[in-house]
């Protein structure tokens, strides 16, 4: 450290030291270090157990230095049931995009939640495939173009956009729903306070949380990173309007 | 010792019951036994049965053709295991409601009107299967009388218990009968 | 001596589970098994093992993945059609190398079939099942006492191994009674170092995966399973002979078909012919040398395979008999229980054609 000098911003010390593998411009490398900085923070980096499914952030146990369980496409909410179950004093949050957590595994979602499951979902809603190469999520827009909806998402074909922090706050079990962004710092700060939020309600063992984060894909949407938070700006948020969901006590 | 039995009726006759029981008293006098019943959709309302085994040595097939012992409580019954009783047999069958009788004459056969005297004499229609489980182990020394007492004990819940004295009279019936 | 009971195959199974020190179930209702949910939800308050009642066998198979990958003594149970939905998730389990028990309660098919016995998910059951290359370790439990013996050597195994161990019956064995007697319940204490239960500042952290996107890590991953099942087959071949020294013919015959194959050679042998049985207890590892070496007699005049189901297990009979004698197979499918009758009057034909 130069003389002089202070540190005003660092790598979270549970964010492993590694180059990540995610596309210039994702948020997931953002949502990453947000969550691993909650947990530094919190002092519960031995008491949490991640479970990350098929989609970009199948490999994030390259990076979190918690325990974490890869698991099947659509099938974290299961996995992190079991652990969860089998571990009541464990925090334990399921990081999962919104292919696997809305389409393929929508049933296990909706009854985790429906069961108020003491997990924390982080829902990446970045409306496409990414990992795949792009093509239509059950949360890409209306008209928007993907590999699989050349010519823009028809809803007479696809339906309109899941809103899936509505359906999952209509839940007794579920304790708290927020949506946030990470595409001003202003809504990434709000992102870490929601990560934190959902966390100590964890503690308090009363109910599931679910975060979605709007999120980007400049290489699935074909855009620089730039222009991809425009797009959030100007076209998500309109249909996916951030804030507090459902939270407890009101 | 061997004995192959299948007891079979409408579903709701006590059909699977008098099987469990008569295998568990068995067990209780330290034979070997396998019960087997008919199970699913047609436990419900339509034709059930259990094959019941009890044995001094270890059971190989828990399911075989022919059988030492048939009870039949309703005529479809009747019609399709009458056929399987073993030369000698027994076919204990319910003569107040099935209007139509056994021919085979190779068998021992035994009418027992269990229904109605279960409704006249004992007031319970519901104990026509242990009336008919008195009158078979009357008939073949299988167990004894007592550990049919024992297995009800056993099985029964504890809220069931009051009904023991009525089931056990139902024994007694059976047993007279024959 | 244990405690006796007389008790369903279902129920004999879920009490065996509860003394093998199980800490969680995961399960789905379909008959023929369901008594197993029923039975453990009865006895959930009595325990401290932790139950769900899961909206799917989807559900259920990954609640096993996440339950074994931190570290818990798990198992779920189905019946053939919860099986084939399970797949993918028991492909997982054996790559990521998780210990836990799986029951498959079987039932006849295919399609929605029906919900009387059936052994038609041999090949399901000892050929992996899902994607990719794996093998379970598969038990074939023929009677209420071995349901218990078989689920609590199913957790043993499955630990040793690091592996899902599957106990394949049908959906007989699953609703008969018979006399149980119960082991004493242990105190199971997990020792698995590698389970998520929290990253403790003494050691790297866990993680469970079965995702190897470099071929080469993929291809070493696979070598490493194979050494395994290779340790496994070595070790833990399990079969039962009966009447089977001076044998003309061999029936080979698993679970319930296997009491009624026992009877045949005992109502053969009353009329002189020369039947023994041989009896895999387990179906994968199967018992090849065994095979091998009874077809190498030659006393031996021909192999029987007795199976409920159109010829499944057959093939690996034939496979170890590697043509020096006739291969036969007798079954019924769709439920349809076979009686010893059927089975030995085939075999006198077969044996009368010389």
């Amino acid at each position: 450290m130069r003389e002089g000098y202070e540190v005003v911003y660092k790598r979270p010390k549970s964010l492993i030291e590694t180059r990540m593998h995610y596309c210039p411009g994702c948020f997931h490398g953002t949502v990453h270090k947000l969550l691993m900085e909650v947990l530094d923070e919190m002092e519960i980096v031995e008491k949490t157990i991640g479970v990350c499914p098929v989609g970009c952030s199948v490999f994030a146990y390259d990076y979190m230095n918690v325990d974490m369980q890869e698991a099947a496409h659509g099938r974290a909410a299961a996995v992190a049931t079991a652990i969860s179950r089998l571990h009541p004093d464990k925090y334990v949050f399921s990081y999962q995009g919104d292919g696997d957590l809305a389409a393929i595994g929508t049933a296990e979602t909706i009854h985790a939640c429906n069961r108020g499951e003491n997990i924390v979902f982080i829902f990446i809603n970045n409306g496409i495939y990414g990992m795949t190469g792009g093509q239509m999520a059950p949360t890409t827009l209306k008209g928007q173009i993907t590999t699989t909806s050349p010519h823009g998402r028809d809803p007479i074909n696809a339906g309109m956009p899941l809103k899936m922090s509505e359906i999952v706050s209509g839940f007794d079990g579920v304790a708290y729903v927020e949506r946030v962004s990470c595409n001003t710092a202003g809504n990434a700060r709000k992102t870490k306070k929601a990560l934190e939020k959902a966390m100590k309600i964890s503690e308090q063992k009363i109910g599931t949380s679910f975060i979605e984060v709007i999120s980007n894909c400049p290489s699935g949407w074909k855009c620089t990173p730039v222009q991809s938070l425009d797009w959030i700006k100007d076209e998500q948020i309109p249909y996916f309007p951030l804030g507090v969901i459902k939270e407890p006590g009101k | 010792m061997l004995y192959e039995m299948i007891f079979a009726g409408f579903g709701g006759q006590g059909v699977l019951s008098m099987g469990k029981l008569i295998a568990y008293a068995a067990m209780k006098e330290g034979k070997e036994v396998s019960w087997m019943p008919s199970y699913g959709p047609e436990m419900r309302g339509g034709t059930a049965n259990c094959m019941v085994n009890i044995s001094d040595d270890p059971i190989s097939s828990p399911v075989v053709n022919e059988y030492d012992v048939v009870v039949a409580l309703n005529l479809p019954s009747l019609k399709k295991f009458e056929n399987k009783v073993k030369k000698g047999g027994i076919l204990i069958w319910e003569s107040s409601t099935i209007k139509d009788p056994p021919t085979r004459t190779d068998i021992k056969v035994y009418p027992l009107r269990a229904v109605e005297l279960a409704n006249t004499e004992l007031k319970n229609g519901q104990v026509m299967n242990m009336l008919i489980l008195g009158s078979l182990v009357k008939l073949i020394n299988v167990v004894k009388k007592e550990s049919l007492v024992v297995a009800l004990k056993e099985t029964l819940p504890e809220r069931h218990h009051k009904l023991i004295p009525l089931n056990e009279k139902a024994i007694d019936l059976g047993m007279s009968k024959v | 001596m244990g405690e006796i009971r007389f008790m369903k195959g279902n129920e004999a199974l879920a009490e065996a589970a509860i003394r093998a020190g199980m800490q969680g179930y995961f399960g789905y209702p379909i008959t023929p098994q369901s008594e197993i949910v029923e039975y453990l939800a009865m006895q959930e308050p009595n325990h401290d093992y932790v139950l769900v009642h899961a909206e799917s066998e989807v559900a259920s198979i990954n609640m096993l993945y996440g339950g074994a990958g931190a570290g818990s003594r798990v198992m779920t149970t189905t019946s053939s059609p919860g099986f084939s939905l399970m797949q993918e998730g028991v492909s997982y389990i054996a790559c990521a190398e998780l210990p836990c028990v799986i029951a498959n309660i079987s039932r006849g098919g295919p399609g929605l079939g029906t919900i009387q016995a059936s052994q038609g998910d041999y090949f399901q059951a000892v050929k992996g099942g899902g994607h990719g290359d794996y093998n379970l370790i598969v038990l074939a439990p023929n009677s209420v006492q071995e349901m218990v013996d078989h689920t609590i050597m199913a957790f043993e195994l499955a630990d040793k191994y690091n592996t899902p161990a599957l106990i394949l019956t049908d959906g007989a064995i699953g609703q008969m009674m018979e006399k149980v007697v119960l082991p004493e319940p242990i105190e199971y204490k997990p020792n698995k170092p590698w389970a998520t239960t929290g990253k403790t500042k003494d050691r790297e952290r866990n993680y469970i995966t079965s995702l190897y996107i470099k071929s080469e890590d993929m291809e070493q991953k696979n070598f490493k399973l194979q050494a395994k099942y290779k340790e496994i087959k070595e070790n833990e071949v399990r079969f039962e002979s009966y009447k089977i020294d001076d044998a003309e013919i061999i029936i080979v015959s698993y679970g319930v078909s296997s009491r009624t194959s026992k009877k045949v050679v005992d109502l053969a042998r009353e009329k002189g012919i020369k039947v023994g049985l041989l009896r895999p207890i387990t179906l994968w590892p199967f018992p090849t040398e065994e095979i091998a070496r009874l077809s190498k007699l030659d006393s031996t005049k021909f192999f029987l395979s007795v199976e409920m189901s159109v010829g499944q297990m057959v093939e690996d009979v034939k496979l170890n008999v590697e043509g020096r004698k006739p291969v036969y197979m007798y079954g019924r499918t769709g439920g349809i229980m076979m009686t010893p009758e059927e089975i030995l009057e085939y075999a006198v034909k077969k044996y009368e054609e010389g």
